[in-house]
């Protein structure tokens, strides 16, 4: 359990502070001070109105009536409670255990759990509380029992989502018992979320019981609570409106508390990671513009703000393309390629600082532009294509109406036009114009791709970033999406940038590569030599670690010790020190800057592995 | 050390059109202390013959034998016998551990199903099911949030290996790792073949990875097994068409130079 201790103190944290402290107050001391005033008769103030002695008025046998509200403070709130963590209790063991029986149970309590949803709790509650005897007892059964059905299913529900994970399985093939189950792995689990509906409904219980002793059907006389005190004065309510307001209110404030109390809390647990918003970079000029370049980015730098602090995940990062060109961006998670390609297409979250001091695509400069020509540049130039494609089409609307979306939007083109547009996007990618008409569950996961690859070629394109498009796929599939970049490339000469974490996959298919490590990049070479030529240790290392098909099993793969540096605190010196087998002490002390070993070797280290020959 | 064997297993999922066979009659043997990977696509039915076997997924037709025995998994009794013969670890690192546990809880859960254990014994237990795995002992009060992606399936291994079961079952254990990552997990998976006499089935979709660690593999399509082969045989002479395929679209940074590497 760790709800959030430290909730930011806003108003109205203090108000539900404040009110509930009120309440526990009252509640102690309300039947110790004025108990005997509330239960002692006075035959010469009977049925009083509002006075100096008696604020809000006397009953039929003249007892004070604030008194009486406030006595009673303490068996409205024990009733509502207990009633609320009975049925809670009930409710979420009968809804959590659907996680941990076995296939049939599961389906019996599940079923049992939707047909008592499908009568209306009051009347439930009513109608028990009518079977088991009016009273404060059978009232406060009702109503618990009552519950019991809300709170399976909530509890259902979440508990379904811990069943899913691999960790239920595995403690289910380990052979726990399924109490352990329960208590152990499920209860924990689901505890926040219930914990705040249990308190939310505190309130509700506290109305639905004042509901029931206001019917009869709860605590009876000689007993008093709210519910009972507001029937009583209800009788003259045209008369003397102030006594039966009294409980009213006191029912009112009470639930109002709870309701506040239950707001908090879900606050304080969806407000735990703060996001700053940071002002948008202002808009500067970019440097010389290259000749020639499609894209051509200089000193890209991308800070974004955690609860911990400030973060710079891509670090001082060029790169420039040419027409029909392939390269390759390699690094592992963490190390800031997807980043670095967001920031390109200016698709970094609001919170994201960008900085550079060059941006132009096709020759246009980026960072001179307002947000608007900005878009509109980049709709019309580049395309995206992500790694999901089940999760970047909208699966609600047929594939024709999110070919031509963009088309229509931004070159204005007729529906017709576009249409004859999709169906020749949708041929280049080797997919019939039947698919026009279907929606994207009706697809295959390298069909969907397809799609998407189709729709960024309707903008006739430049340049085309592809983030991981590969990496759901199965390698089959995988090859035929790099044969079609590539045949794609070579009809319209637009450039690709590739990312990919497998740096198999990268060298095969690319012209250069390019290797980030620590949002830096660390090595920029021609792919073909890869296998043997790589000049950084951090490349040479991870090009190790690939196993191959003809790997000789009887010795270790090669890896690479230790983890990436700690982000919050990067060290002043090459970022792959510390894992470096070859670092001195100077490494440490200076990061190396990227510089020319030749005409298309670039390497980011002070000591440069010797390059070979042949493999060895 | 112990042998599998399944006849004819099938295994069938409810589909919208009515129920679709995810494994279809598949036959396989483990010989004890012997590994067999099993390639295949996403939704070819690794995944499921898994399940299967340790009893996750109800079997609808076919026979599971270990040791030459038949298993079931319909009683928590039935599922406790099953699980001292037969460990598995899952996908995904997310959430393959318990997040409101340390890894010290974890593993201790694991290693007295079976066994009491006191209190000395249990850390060092901890301590050995740790350095079998190749972590270091301080990660043992560490939360699952605290630790990396391999070091969480490193921990799933342990956890796996704490009940000393004769078959471990890795399903796709380093698809969502990073190759150096990767290299490393299957370093740890050789290790444990040659020092705990483990039989096992490796299941993935990357076959130089699954190669790596198996004795023979087996080529899984639509719910079927195409072809079993030795690893070696495999590789040299592939029989069926979608091995072949298979093998073909493998992207690898070597065979671009072939004959420079020595032989």
């Amino acid at each position: 359990m760790s709800l959030p201790i430290r909730y930011p103190r806003s108003p109205m944290a203090w108000a539900a502070a404040a009110m509930l402290a009120s309440l526990v107050v009252l509640a102690l001391a309300g039947p110790l001070l004025w108990g005997a005033a509330a239960d002692r008769p006075d035959p010469t103030a009977v049925l009083q109105g509002p006075s100096a002695a008696h604020p809000f008025g006397t009953d039929s046998l003249g007892r004070d009536v604030l008194d009486r509200v406030l006595t009673a403070t303490r068996p409205s709130l024990l009733l509502a409670l207990a009633a609320v963590l009975l049925g809670a209790t009930g409710g979420i063991l009968l809804g959590a255990s659907t996680a941990v029986v076995g296939r049939r149970t599961r389906r019996l309590l599940a079923g049992l759990i939707n047909l008592l949803l499908a009568f209306p709790a009051l009347l439930v509650a009513m109608f028990l509380a009518v079977v088991f005897g009016a009273g404060a007892g059978g009232a406060m059964l009702a109503l618990a029992v009552s519950s019991v059905p809300g709170f399976a299913r909530l509890a259902q529900t979440l508990a379904a989502a811990v069943a899913g994970t691999d960790h239920l399985a595995s403690a289910r093939v380990l052979g726990l018992r399924r109490h352990r189950l329960l208590w152990r792995h499920v209860l924990p689990n689901i505890a926040e979320p219930l914990l705040l509906s249990t308190t939310t409904a505190a309130g509700t219980a506290l109305v639905a019981l004042a509901g029931l002793s206001f019917l009869g059907l709860g605590v009876q006389p000689p007993g008093y609570d709210w519910g009972q005190l507001l029937n009583q004065g209800l009788d003259r309510i045209y008369a003397e409106p102030l006594p039966a307001l009294a409980p009213g209110l006191a029912v009112l404030y009470a639930a109002v508390a709870f309701q506040l109390l239950g707001e908090v809390l879900a606050g304080g647990v969806a407000r735990r990671s703060p996001a700053p918003r940071t002002p948008a970079a202002p808009a500067s000029t970019s440097g010389p513009a290259a000749a020639g370049l499609v894209l051509q980015v200089e000193d890209l730098t991308v800070e974004l703000p955690t609860p911990d602090g400030v973060i710079r995940p891509v670090r001082g990062v060029s790169l420039s393309l040419r027409p029909g060109e392939i390269v390759g961006l390699v690094g592992e998670s963490g190390s800031g390629k997807s980043l670095t390609a967001l920031a390109v297409a200016d698709l970094l979250p609001d919170r994201a600082r960008i900085s550079r001091r060059t941006h132009r695509l096709l020759g246009a400069d980026l960072a001179a532009m307002t947000p608007k020509e900005r878009e509109r540049h980049l709709a019309t130039g580049l395309a995206m294509i992500f790694q999901n494609p089940a999760s970047a089409l909208n699966p609600s609307l047929r594939i024709a109406t999110q070919l031509t979306e963009t088309v229509r939007t931004h070159r204005g083109a007729s529906r017709a036009q576009a249409l004859a547009e999709a169906s020749d996007a949708l041929r280049r990618v080797a997919l019939p114009p039947a698919v026009l008409r279907a929606r994207p569950h009706q697809l295959s996961g390298g069909q969907r791709q397809r799609v998407m690859i189709a729709a960024g070629l309707m903008v006739r394109p430049r340049l085309i970033i592809a983030d991981e498009p590969t990496t759901a796929l199965d390698v089959t599939v995988q090859r035929q999406i790099t044969r079609l970049l590539s045949e794609i490339r070579r009809d319209t000469s637009a450039a690709v940038l590739f990312i990919s974490h497998d740096v198999a996959l990268v060298g095969e298919f690319c012209d250069r590569v390019l290797v980030m490590y620590a949002g830096t990049i660390v090595e920029s070479l021609p792919a073909d030599r890869l296998p043997t030529g790589t000049r950084h240790p951090y490349t040479r290392a991870l090009v190790a670690s690939v196993p191959d098909l003809t790997a000789d099993r009887d010795r270790p793969l090669p890896t690479v010790e230790g983890a990436l540096p700690e982000p919050l605190a990067p060290a002043p010196g090459c970022p792959f020190e510390p894992r470096c087998p070859r670092r001195r002490d100077h490494c440490a002390e200076e990061a190396p800057p990227l510089e020319d070993l030749d005409a298309v070797h670039r390497v980011a280290c002070w000591y440069p592995v010797a390059a070979e020959v042949f493999a060895s | 050390m112990t042998a599998l064997r399944l006849t004819d297993l099938t295994v069938r999922h409810h589909g919208p059109r009515g129920p679709v066979a995810a494994v279809d009659g598949v036959s396989l043997e483990i010989p004890p202390g012997t590994t067999l990977g099993l390639v295949g696509e996403s939704g070819s039915g690794k995944s499921s013959l898994a399940r299967a076997i340790v009893g996750l997924t109800p079997v609808h037709g076919g026979r599971v034998l270990l040791d030459g025995r038949e298993v079931r998994a319909r009683t928590v009794g039935d599922r406790r016998r099953l699980g001292r013969l037969v460990q598995i670890v899952l996908q995904d690192p997310d959430t393959a551990l318990d997040p409101r546990m340390t890894v010290r809880q974890t593993l201790v859960e694991a290693a007295t199903v079976f066994h009491r254990l006191d209190r000395p014994a249990r850390a060092e237990r901890v301590g050995d099911l740790l350095e079998l795995v190749g972590l270091n002992p301080r990660f043992a009060d560490r939360l699952p949030r605290q630790l990396s992606g391999g070091q969480r399936q490193r921990v799933a291994v342990a956890r796996a290996l704490a009940v000393e079961p004769g078959l471990l079952i890795a399903d796709e254990i380093t698809s969502a790792l990073d190759v150096s990552v990767q290299a490393s997990v299957l370093n740890t998976i050789r290790d444990l073949q040659q020092r705990l006499g483990l039989s096992m089935l490796f299941i993935g979709h990357n076959l130089p990875a699954v190669c790596y660690v198996s004795d023979a593999v087996a080529v899984m399509r639509h719910g079927r097994i195409v072809e079993t082969a030795p690893t070696e045989a495999l590789l040299r002479d592939p029989r069926h068409p979608y091995t072949r395929t298979l093998l073909a679209s493998v992207p690898s940074l070597r065979t671009s130079l072939p004959g420079e590497r020595p032989s």
